[in-house]
């Protein structure tokens, strides 16, 4: 009974090592596919239009909203990334 | 789909056909691994914030380069850890990597992290009520009184119902380690 006890005690707290996540933070990793089509869709518009693509690198968050896109921070990171020179 | 039943290699194989539902159950089945090792690492809660999403970015981006689908887990366990170690290199505090014997605590609590996901696979093969019950109070850190609320039972058999379940996951926990082909009970 005791030896029981205690596997099942050690069990216990290895089932604490493992909270959740907070839900906000879930939530914006699960956007990210959205996010990078977004990025896509900005590289697409820069490829074929140089004076996009200037502003882009001038003042990346100014072109997102000429995009018709939020500067929402995580695609600005992932378009910084991206996106040489900039 | 009930992704409970897929295998991580699949769940991967889904992301990189561009499933949305699958990115994510991927983020899912693998957020409390890669919060755990920000927590290991003590980090605080905007630079372990910055870590679970940049951890998430960088799988999303390199996931197709991955050489095999089934060491998904190693993968990510490693890349951040590394993108830990960056951020406490990177901050402007007492240089925690230098010390022995912190480095020594953060060892000691990735080696229970891994040990821990080994006792959360076992929990996936449990009944769907148990997963429920022991989450809810070892995970969530939930009172017999909310888990009684919330799913409907008197708090006076909560007790009873997690002890049964808890000894119904050694078992599980037990088996995956040592394969008794006598026990089926799960």
């Amino acid at each position: 009974m005791t030896e029981n006890s205690m596997d099942e005690v050690r069990i216990a707290e290895l089932l604490r090592e493992l909270p959740p996540a907070p839900e906000a933070w879930l939530r914006a990793a699960q956007e990210r596919p959205a996010i990078a089509r977004a990025a896509d869709q900005v590289l697409e518009l820069a490829e074929a239009d140089a004076e996009f693509r200037r502003t882009l690198i001038a003042d990346l968050e100014a072109a997102l909203r000429v995009a018709g896109h939020e500067p929402d921070p995580r695609l600005v990171d992932t378009l910084r990334r991206r996106l040489p020179g900039a | 789909m009930d992704w409970a039943t897929v295998s991580d290699a699949e769940v991967v194989r889904a992301c990189r056909a561009g499933e949305d539902a699958a990115w994510r159950e991927l983020v899912e089945r693998f957020s409390r691994y890669v919060f755990a090792i920000a927590r290991a690492h003590r980090l605080g809660p905007s630079d372990a914030e910055d870590v679970f999403q940049e951890t998430f970015a960088r799988i999303y981006e390199h996931l197709g380069r991955l050489r095999s689908d089934e060491a998904i887990r190693p993968w990510i366990g490693q890349l951040t850890r590394r993108l830990c170690i960056d951020r406490l290199r990177a901050a402007v505090r007492d240089p925690v990597l230098d010390d022995a014997e912190e480095q020594g605590e953060v060892d000691r609590r990735l080696t229970a992290v891994d040990e821990a996901v080994s006792v959360q696979e076992a929990l996936r093969t449990l009944s769907a009520d148990c997963r429920e019950i022991l989450d809810r109070f070892f995970c969530r850190d939930q009172s017999y009184n909310t888990i009684g609320e919330l799913l409907d039972l008197p708090p006076g058999t909560i007790a009873s119902r997690i002890s049964r379940c808890l000894a119904k996951l050694r078992q599980a926990y037990e088996g995956r380690s040592e394969p008794d082909p006598a026990s089926g009970d799960t």
